[in-house]
């Protein structure tokens, strides 16, 4: 069968047992386990009232837990054991790592990206968001600035090669270098380390529209009046910018730069289609995937590397939603 | 709020200017990438996309004609070297300019257009800006004619070929096909069960739903990376292998935290009033859920399969571990990423034109849907 009915078929079948599902358990909990007939009518409401939560959330949970709760552990374990899967190594793949000039380039590489592109997203992304406020045709400004995050991480890929290209008849970089100071053409993803920028600018360059979406929404959000009066008190637009606009959505850039934060240990793809993790850019997340498919414990190992890193912030997240809660 | 009396007009030039930069640097490359999606071969490697719209210089191996008129103790063969089989396709109707000629593939401009060049042994050439030739030799030639290496300003040439090549010999309509059988079911699923349950989660009273709640928002951040090995393990164990079928599973817990957060925030903020009066009025949850919460949840729907589509079509990770490697499952981004710019790195024309058809489907979908994915955004993050 062509994949692509198999597609339609799935459609059907998924929504259909998803539908079916969530009926059909209403209705025997409603009807048979706890029919509000009987003896006890009102008592079994009740019970129903109970249990049905749980027939609402069982799907989800199930899936959350398969597939992002037990693979916590589960990688946790298969890390300590070695290629094949048989021999336990303890913490050996942890040390091999760490012995490794390689995880350790990707590492460091993996902090400068975790401290530049969400600095530069939420930068970029907040002078988007202050600068078209009050312009015209800011709107559609906007969209445009937007636009990337539409876009592929490999598509991105592709259109900054075009940008970084050595041939000064492709790439704009060596192109404009060579008309205005008529230098030699250079490959700017094999310039040790600054090669990084040029990578990291490309999730920058996706990322900023987020960033100054969810900005300029907070932007719009605060009192006129703390800005009015800012302006009765002489303040230059620069300092009604940094000291009464920006204090007060602080809380909202926080949450930008976060989720930036994590995204970033996320992608892959841009390390992974520009340079393949040559000339010194492996990141984690393309460092793993380097031996996914090859050597399990290892994958594992640096995986559970990342989520490491990402600990703090999820602990974080999960005590500012506890407190929202209450 | 920033127009001071008197500092406006400079400030609001600067603004504009900054915004008119930000904005060129955002859109060039795309545009880049639009352009030479649609240019010559040739020309790409000839020129930048930014000069698109002018002439190029290209060169190229014409031969002369081979029937020569006898004028005098010479053989003279004319003719116009644009017409030359080899070299028709490129020129329009005569709209070719001829920079220089040579006899030689080492300097195929080597002489100046319109100058009579001695190519020794009494053998002359000429080729005239507009293409006219005259080739004279005491001898008379033979049947095959004269090679000549001429270098010409090509008028600019847009194209589908590029389109057509990629979506017929590269085996990317079966990739597209491919993304779309990924994405859609991938898409719609999720939605469904994190409905109910952010639904439970927002109105319904039981113990331990805070806890929940912060679970989710702890899955939220859990890095994909970790679930890769077991779960491809997972798939391989109870059979499913990797398929699409895998996938489609894999993706729809990948998107659920954000399902059920974004939609749990939105059904919490709908008044209260309305699904207390349909409970008194004897609805069962399950129809509050059905008749009223759903449809009222529609605009936080709509942002997130926006989202999940976005990201299940983008998505390059899960489709090389979930999916098997061969040309038959590839979807789009796998085959850019693997195969054109592996083995293709230097055909820039095909590579843009691939890049733009993966792209062009999540560009229609954000521009019609833009308003949706905002709000979808901010439902998620400002609160």
């Amino acid at each position: 069968m062509h994949p692509f009915l198999g597609g339609i078929v799935t459609i059907i079948i998924g929504v259909g047992s998803c539908v079916g599902y969530f009926y059909f358990s209403n209705l025997i909990l409603d009807k048979v386990i706890f029919p509000a007939t009987g003896p006890n009518p009102g008592r079994n409401i009740n019970r129903a009232n109970q249990w049905r939560p749980w027939l609402f959330l069982f799907p989800a949970i199930f899936v959350l837990t398969l597939y992002l709760v037990y693979p916590v552990l589960g990688s946790f374990l298969r890390s300590l054991y070695n290629r094949s899967g048989e021999e336990f190594v303890g913490l050996g793949n942890y040390a091999t790592l760490l012995a490794s000039q390689e995880f350790r380039t990707a590492f460091l590489n993996n902090l400068l990206w975790v401290v530049v592109v969400p600095a530069g997203a939420t930068f970029f992304g907040l002078l988007a968001a202050q600068l078209t406020d009050k312009l015209r045709w800011g709107n559609i400004a906007k969209s445009l600035i937007f636009m990337p995050m539409a876009i592929s991480f490999v598509g991105a890929s592709l259109i900054w090669k075009f940008v970084y290209a050595v041939d000064p008849d492709i790439g704009l970089i060596n192109a404009v270098r060579a008309s205005l100071f008529g230098a030699e053409p250079v490959d700017v993803l094999q310039i040790p380390f600054w090669n990084n920028f040029f990578l990291m600018f490309i999730l920058i360059w996706i990322q900023t529209g987020f960033a100054m979406v969810i900005l300029s929404a907070a932007l719009r959000g605060i009192p006129e009046e703390t800005i009015e009066a800012a302006i009765i008190d002489g303040a230059n637009p620069f300092q009604i910018f940094f000291k009464i606009k920006v204090p007060q959505i602080m809380g909202t850039i926080v949450v930008v730069w976060t989720t930036i934060t994590i995204l970033v240990l996320k992608v892959f793809d841009i390390v992974y289609a520009m340079t393949g993790g040559n000339f010194g850019t492996e990141i984690l997340p393309s460092y793993m995937m380097s031996f996914m498919f090859r050597d399990d414990g290892r994958a594992t190992a640096v995986a559970f590397v990342i989520m490491i890193v990402v600990l703090p912030v999820m602990i974080s997240n999960i005590v500012q939603a506890r407190k929202e809660m209450r | 709020m920033d127009n001071i009396a008197g500092q406006k007009s400079g400030l609001s030039i600067a603004t504009n200017v900054a915004v008119v930069v930000m904005v060129l640097i955002w859109l060039i490359p795309t545009v880049g990438l639009l352009v030479s999606s649609f240019r010559d071969r040739d020309q790409i490697s000839a020129s930048g996309w930014w000069q698109a719209p002018f002439s190029v210089e290209l060169t190229f191996r014409g031969r002369t004609a081979s029937d020569a008129v006898q004028d005098g103790d010479t053989w003279v063969v004319s003719g116009n070297i644009f017409e030359a089989p080899e070299v028709q396709e490129a020129f329009g109707a005569g709209e070719g300019t001829v920079t220089g000629f040579s006899t030689s593939a080492f300097t195929p401009g080597e002489h100046p257009a319109g100058v009579t060049a001695d190519l020794g042994d009494g053998e002359s050439l000429r080729v005239d800006p507009d293409g006219s030739y005259e080739f004279r030799s005491p001898e008379e030639p033979g049947n095959r004619g004269q090679r000549v290496y001429f270098s010409a300003n090509t008028p600019p040439q847009f194209t589908l070929a590029n389109y057509r090549q990629v979506l017929t010999a590269d085996n990317m309509d079966r990739a597209f096909i491919n993304t779309l059988t990924v994405t859609v079911p991938a898409t719609i699923i999720p939605i469904l069960i994190a409905a109910f349950a952010a639904y439970a989660l927002a109105w319904m009273d039981f113990p331990g739903r805070g806890w929940l709640i912060a679970a989710v928002v702890g899955l939220l951040v859990v890095p994909l990376q970790l679930a890769l090995v077991p779960m491809l393990n997972f798939h391989n164990q109870v059979g499913i292998g990797q398929s699409f079928l895998g996938i489609w599973f894999a993706h729809t817990a990948f998107g659920m935290p954000l399902a059920v957060y974004l939609l749990r925030n939105y059904m919490v903020g709908l008044p209260r009033d309305i699904i207390e009066s349909a409970k008194v009025d004897g609805a069962t949850d399950f129809q509050v859920f059905t008749k009223i919460v759903l449809p009222l949840s529609l605009p936080a729907l709509a942002a997130f399969s926006i989202f999940q589509f976005l990201w299940t079509w983008n998505d390059l990770l899960v489709a090389k571990v979930f999916l098997p490697s061969n040309d038959e499952a590839k979807v789009m981004t796998v085959k850019i990423a693997d195969d054109l710019l592996g083995s293709r790195g230097g055909d820039w024309g095909i590579l843009a034109t691939a890049a733009f058809v993966s792209i062009a489907v999540p560009l229609v979908v954000f521009f019609t849907m833009q308003r949706f994915l905002v709000r979808g955004l901010l439902a998620g993050s400002v609160k």
